[in-house]
């Protein structure tokens, strides 16, 4: 199975998150950055498709020169190769700029599948893989717990709300959004770095890929959500709060 | 409204305050597939000329909508919390980098614009009542066009924990950092008597058996107190417990979403803040 994983560097989880200057996106020349973590179960997945059925992993990730750590990082957990869409601005795309650039590049590949996380940590659409799957022309399914290989094609196991499951046959190729948890995330070995330093990273550049069409969902304005509910903030040497938190627990809440 | 033998939905729809409702009808329909439902609702769209689509954002609407958006040429604003109009032009509120903040996204081309609006985002009892005239619209599908072959839902065993009946939850998330740690909770929903519930992620790493999750894939409980352990409170996870009469949260970071719908929040680190209220409550209990 020849497989793309496209994956998305995102701000560390425990960053503090500053809003910028222009007020439409947050300051982030401090950050640390890591991969997005759906996207690190759907690398998973890619890596234990291919020790099963053979073939090769190939990584597609859009982002700025910053992201080839994350590519690379990639690579030592054991994909083959990467293709960097190097975009150094990627606000100035909505999800349909997004997933024309990875569908144009994924294209090229000819591949069996093209995997992607649920969602992105940081902006969250959870889009991108329907809208490559679509202009790819590919079939797709959404929300995976489960890939298994059949005679035609592939057998998914898509999860529906309040528990229930559900398998689905498609054919190949096919996009498959694959949700956390499918699998359990493998850490890079240090033979893995040191391998993944003779990698190939094909960088392409966004021109490269052909014009992308005018943006028509934009982010106008960023910014701390407004509380809307009045919290009690108990603060201070734990011994304390936790003194303070029984005595509500007991005379306000009434649960003691 | 699309499916097969719809029609008494459809009516139920209809007695709201509404203006008209197509009920989209096929035999095709019965069973959701992305492919399916995008080539009946595009028909649809494309003949009443919208200048706004709304969905809920259910796993279904996330599974098809962004296709149709393309099919459309257009972009689908994903999970939106508000829409407010501004100077004219309507503005749609959604969380970012997990709820940390907010944006307000602009739409521009023409319409139809597509929109799905977050689970809650508005009160559903507040829809009045009416009599609307329903159209039934028969797309014309065929077998061919449909290419993933679904099959019957199912549940994996019967859940042996059952939070959706507990009083008093206790729930862990990522805060608690490693397996290891897991007794300091276990510890607190003892001495409290509560269930032991947790965040996703809590679950997909095997740290707690997946029947213990709260959230839009675990379970939805409203018990009387929730006391939420290093739990950000990432939109997936409140869905599940924002219906708790008290919650309580205990975070070391004072910007984490979760103390938005805290009524009580303990800004701290949890290692220091457990043991010391475990010992209260014992306290408080002898």
């Amino acid at each position: 199975m020849k497989i793309i994983v496209a994956l998305k560097q995102v701000p560390a989880r425990d960053s503090t998150l500053k809003v910028d200057g222009g007020g439409k996106w947050i300051q982030d020349a401090d950050l640390s950055f890591e991969i997005n973590e759906p996207d690190a179960y759907a690398l998973e997945e890619g890596l234990q498709l291919k020790e099963k059925h053979g073939g090769e992993v190939i990584v597609l990730c859009l982002g700025p020169a910053r992201a080839a750590q994350t590519i690379r990082e990639a690579l030592a957990k054991g994909a083959d190769r990467a293709i960097h869409i190097e975009e150094e601005n990627l606000a100035g795309l909505d999800t349909l700029g997004m997933a024309q650039l990875i569908a144009k590049a994924a294209a090229a590949e000819q591949a069996d599948l093209l995997l992607t996380g649920l969602q992105s940590d940081d902006l969250g659409s959870g889009q991108t893989g329907v809208v490559a799957a679509e202009l790819l022309g590919w079939a797709h399914s959404t929300i995976i717990m489960q890939v298994d290989k059949t005679d035609g094609g592939i057998r998914v196991k898509r999860e529906l709300e309040d528990g229930w499951f559900q398998h689905i046959d498609l054919p190949l190729p096919a996009v498959l959004a694959i949700q956390s948890g499918i699998n359990k995330l493998r850490y890079a070995t240090l033979m893995g770095i040191k391998k993944a330093k003779t990698k190939e990273i094909k960088r392409l550049t966004a021109a490269e890929l052909g014009s992308s069409p005018p943006a028509q969902a934009v982010i106008d304005r960023i910014y701390v959500p407004q509380k809307s509910k009045q919290t009690q903030i108990l603060e201070g040497p734990a011994r304390e709060v936790a003194a303070r938190l029984v005595e509500k627990l007991k005379f306000e809440v009434r649960v003691l | 409204m699309a499916g097969n033998g719809i029609s008494g939905l459809a009516q139920e729809l209809a007695s709201k305050r509404l203006d008209k409702v197509y009920a989209v009808e096929h035999a095709l329909l019965g069973e959701y597939t992305p492919d399916g439902y995008t080539a009946a609702l595009e028909a649809l769209v494309r003949q009443v000329n919208p200048s706004c689509v709304l969905f809920p954002h259910t796993y279904q609407v996330r599974d098809f909508v962004p296709k149709l958006a393309t099919r459309l040429s257009r972009v689908l604003v994903s999970d939106v919390i508000r829409v407010r109009v501004e100077d004219g032009a309507l503005v749609f509120v959604r969380l970012l980098f997990q709820g940390k903040l907010n944006g307000d996204m602009r739409v521009s081309g023409p319409a139809p614009h597509l929109v799905s609006i977050q689970a809650g985002a508005y009160r559903a009892e507040n829809v009045q009542t009416g009599s609307a005239v329903v159209e039934t619209v028969t797309p014309a599908l065929t077998p061919d066009q449909i290419r993933s072959k679904p099959h019957p839902p199912f549940r994996e065993s019967s859940r042996a924990v059952d939070l959706t009946a507990a009083e008093l939850i206790v729930s862990v998330g990522r805060g608690i950092k490693e397996k290891e740690n897991i007794p300091i909770v276990e510890e607190l929903a003892r001495a409290l008597g509560a269930e032991l519930a947790a965040s996703r992620p809590i679950c997909d790493n095997g740290w707690l058996p997946m029947e213990r999750q709260v959230g839009s894939s675990g379970q939805t409980v409203a018990p009387k107190l929730y006391l939420a352990v290093g739990i950000s409170g990432a939109i997936q996870h409140l869905v599940g417990m924002k219906g708790a009469k008290t919650i309580v949260a205990i975070n070391k970071d004072s910007n984490a979403p979760i103390f938005e719908v805290a009524d009580i929040g303990v800004v701290g680190d949890l290692f220091e803040v457990v043991p010391a209220l475990v010992e209260e409550i014992r306290k408080a209990k002898s």
